[in-house]
């Protein structure tokens, strides 16, 4: 189906060390038209939709200012409002268990199982516990996770992972998904209307429901001063998870806390209309705790770190945890809507996890990621949270280079820069530049150069430098 | 009004049409132009690429250069936008040129004439760090002949980014290969924009697929006067 079955698998930062450059991934991915087809409509489709509802709110820039601050808020006193979350939670019924990485977490999930012997869970969509390896970690321990997300569900049958953060499986398209369901879950006789499909995947889905004796979810929101959990997901089957099975598991990022109740107000307005382009979201679930006789009598929160307190000492790169998941960066990205999700890695693709995945998993793991932008800022522009993903992608740069850039371009960088460093010296170098050019000038324009301009020339011709500069001209009609 | 022309880099050595257009319509308005002769690089592209140290030195190195220059002038909205985002004391000095002509001199009509249909690419750096806003179009709406054509997806990357266009050529080839089919489509015969660089990969690429359009940077169209 796609060229990425078969990935590297998130989780723990196992997936880096199969992690490629991107530059060759994305070739790979730039190759397959089908792919191309399906993301160019797709990522078209919800751009506009976002920008027509964006448009009806009168104080979008406001709003956008109110979720900055909110984050700077948190992020600059999370002890505080971390230990305040740990014990409202817990006053209400709730156990809350620490995990500073990818294991410990998935351990605590392990453990609740195994206390109440229970060999099969169902999911709600959740990227933090893909990005834990979680459902790989639970199969290690005898325990089958069933993602009842649509798209991850399609995901999971296809043995694929998520290529983007809201619309999983965007990389495929209805007649890929039919055949899909006709060879797992489905009649051969199953058509690719959209209705169908849903309808095959209910049926498959709400068997599921009714057997689980556990689930395990994600939150977008944690609230600090109630212990509430936030779910938003647009299908109903999560409210499902949340409701149905006795016992519920929720893995919370630790940057995912709000200070109080009346915050998600703002983060409700800013989601829906930047993710999806709906003015409201339609299966928003809220608890706290346990309440007696309604919903799960059992409840767990996993606090995870997983690399989140290294991002936060980072006084630049911190601002990546304010994110809050919308996509809407991906959407926009003329990278991303052309390369899709996989070339990336990672389970956070695009502009955000351009700038996530090497500070959660370190520059040395994806040293390439930060350079897969043309810093055209489209991100910037829609982020509702106003993160500044162009000046976040410099800074990584730095550090990249830091970390260990190939000598040949550090040498040719350093050369550029003395060469700058004086007048006679670039005008030296232009005269020089002038002379060399000549045996590869062909009427007017360079087809063809050694390595590493042969990147440019292999598709686009150059234009030689001029035979008099503008310094010249300039003494010259003096 | 005194103005000193930052003319960057790749107007030096690469487009010096471009900087000569842009002195011919400053002095056409009854400006004086001067070129300090110190200047070579704004340290973008080290900016851009990670090596900050290199890039700050060149920044130190520009500042100085330009000092006792009330107003300074670049045909680069690029290279403009990373100064001022650098250096803030340049913000309300240091302008691109259609900024210095529509928000600080006032001016949208300039007395050229330019009888061919153009397409306007609006690059990102000028709508995003620079925010030029709709000047270069009010000036291109006030040349005395030309047609302004819409261009679609106007504000989709050309794909050019620096190093970006050689690091990831694959990717940069599919963004400029789509802004070639917009521009294409349109039948326009020129198009044009405030960053020569962005120009480079779009015109490098009509050129490879032997398109008839022409680039064009804006200030080369705002010096076709009416005389020729």
């Amino acid at each position: 189906m796609s060229g990425a079955r078969g990935g590297p698998q998130p989780g723990d930062g196992a997936m880096n060390a199969a992690m490629r450059p991107f530059p060759a991934a994305a070739g790979e991915a730039l190759r397959d038209t089908r792919l191309r087809a399906n993301l160019a409509g797709a990522t078209h489709t919800i751009r506009e939709k976002r920008n027509r509802v964006v448009a009806e709110v009168p104080d979008w820039p406001q709003l956008r200012e109110a979720g900055r601050a909110i984050k700077v808020e948190v992020l600059a006193h999370l002890d505080t409002y971390l230990e305040a979350f740990e014990q409202a939670v817990t006053d209400a019924g709730g156990h809350v268990h620490w995990a500073p990485d990818a294991a410990a977490a998935n351990q605590v999930v392990l453990d609740v199982a195994r206390a109440h012997q229970v060999s099969e869970i169902v999911k709600v969509k959740s990227l933090t516990t893909d990005e834990i390896g979680l459902n790989d970690a639970l199969a290690a321990g005898g325990v089958h996770a069933i993602e009842t997300d649509l798209a991850e569900l399609i995901l999971q049958l296809d043995g694929d992972w998520s290529s983007h953060i809201l619309v999983p499986a965007i990389h495929l398209n209805r007649t890929e998904i039919r055949d899909l369901f006709r060879a797992t879950i489905a009649d051969p006789s199953l058509g690719d209307d959209p209705r169908e499909l849903a309808e095959a995947s209910r049926r498959y889905l709400r068997e599921r429901f009714l057997t689980a004796r556990m689930a395990v979810s994600g939150a977008n929101f944690g609230v600090a001063d109630s212990g509430t959990v936030c779910v938003v997901e647009s299908e109903g089957n999560g409210r499902m998870c949340t409701t149905l099975p006795p016992v519920l598991v929720t893995i919370l990022g630790i940057e995912k806390l709000v200070p109080t109740f009346g915050d998600l107000e703002v983060f409700l307005q800013l989601l829906p209309r930047s993710s999806t382009g709906e003015r409201m979201n339609p299966y928003t679930s809220l608890w706290t705790g346990v309440t007696p006789g309604d919903g799960p009598q059992e409840f767990h929160v996993v606090l995870l770190d997983g690399g989140r307190t290294r991002v936060l000492a980072d006084q630049v790169g911190r601002q990546a945890l304010h994110c809050i998941r919308c996509s809407a960066c991906l959407n926009v990205c003329p990278v991303y809507s052309r390369t899709g999700g996989h070339a990336y890695g990672s389970i956070y693709p695009g502009p955000i996890g351009a700038i996530l995945t090497p500070q959660l998993y370190g520059i040395e793991a994806a040293p390439t990621l930060p350079f897969a932008s043309s810093l055209c800022g489209a991100c910037y522009e829609v982020c509702p949270v106003m993160i500044d993903i162009p000046s976040v992608l410099l800074h990584l740069r730095e550090k990249a280079v830091a970390a260990g850039a190939k000598p040949g371009e550090r040498l040719a960088m350093k050369a550029v820069s003395w060469i700058f460093g004086g007048r006679r010296r670039f005008a030296a170098a232009a005269r020089l530049g002038r002379l060399g050019q000549r045996p590869l000038v062909r009427r007017g324009r360079i087809v063809r150069l050694p390595a590493p301009l042969a990147a440019w020339t292999r598709t686009r011709d150059l234009r030689p430098l001029s035979s008099e500069s503008f310094r010249d001209w300039w003494e010259r009609r003096r | 009004m005194r103005v000193a022309l930052f003319i960057t880099c790749i107007g030096d050595a690469v487009t010096p049409e471009v900087g000569r257009a842009t002195v011919a319509v400053l002095e056409r308005l009854g400006h004086e132009v001067s070129f300090p002769a110190e200047q070579t690089c704004c340290g973008q592209m080290h900016i851009n690429s990670g090596y900050r140290a290199e890039a700050d030195r060149l920044g130190e190195r520009f500042m100085e250069v330009f000092d006792g220059c009330e107003v300074i002038v670049s045909p680069s909205s690029s290279c403009v936008g990373t100064m001022r985002e650098l250096h803030p004391a340049l913000r309300g000095r240091l302008f691109e040129l259609s900024e210095l002509l529509v928000h600080k001199l006032g001016v949208t009509d300039v007395g050229a004439s330019f009888p061919h249909s153009v397409v306007y690419h609006p690059t990102c750096h000028s709508l995003r760090v620079t925010n030029v806003g709709d000047a270069p179009l009010q000036l291109l709406r006030a040349v005395a002949g030309l047609e302004l054509v819409e261009l679609p997806d106007a504000r989709e990357c050309c794909g050019f980014g620096g190093t970006f266009a050689i690091k990831n050529a694959d990717t940069s080839t599919a963004m400029v290969i789509d802004k070639c089919a917009a521009i294409v489509s349109t039948g326009a015969s020129v198009v044009t924009a405030v960053d020569s660089s962005c120009l480079l990969q779009i015109g490098g690429r009509l050129s490879r697929e032997g398109a008839e359009v022409r680039t064009m940077h804006l200030a080369e169209i705002l010096a076709h006067a009416a005389s020729g």
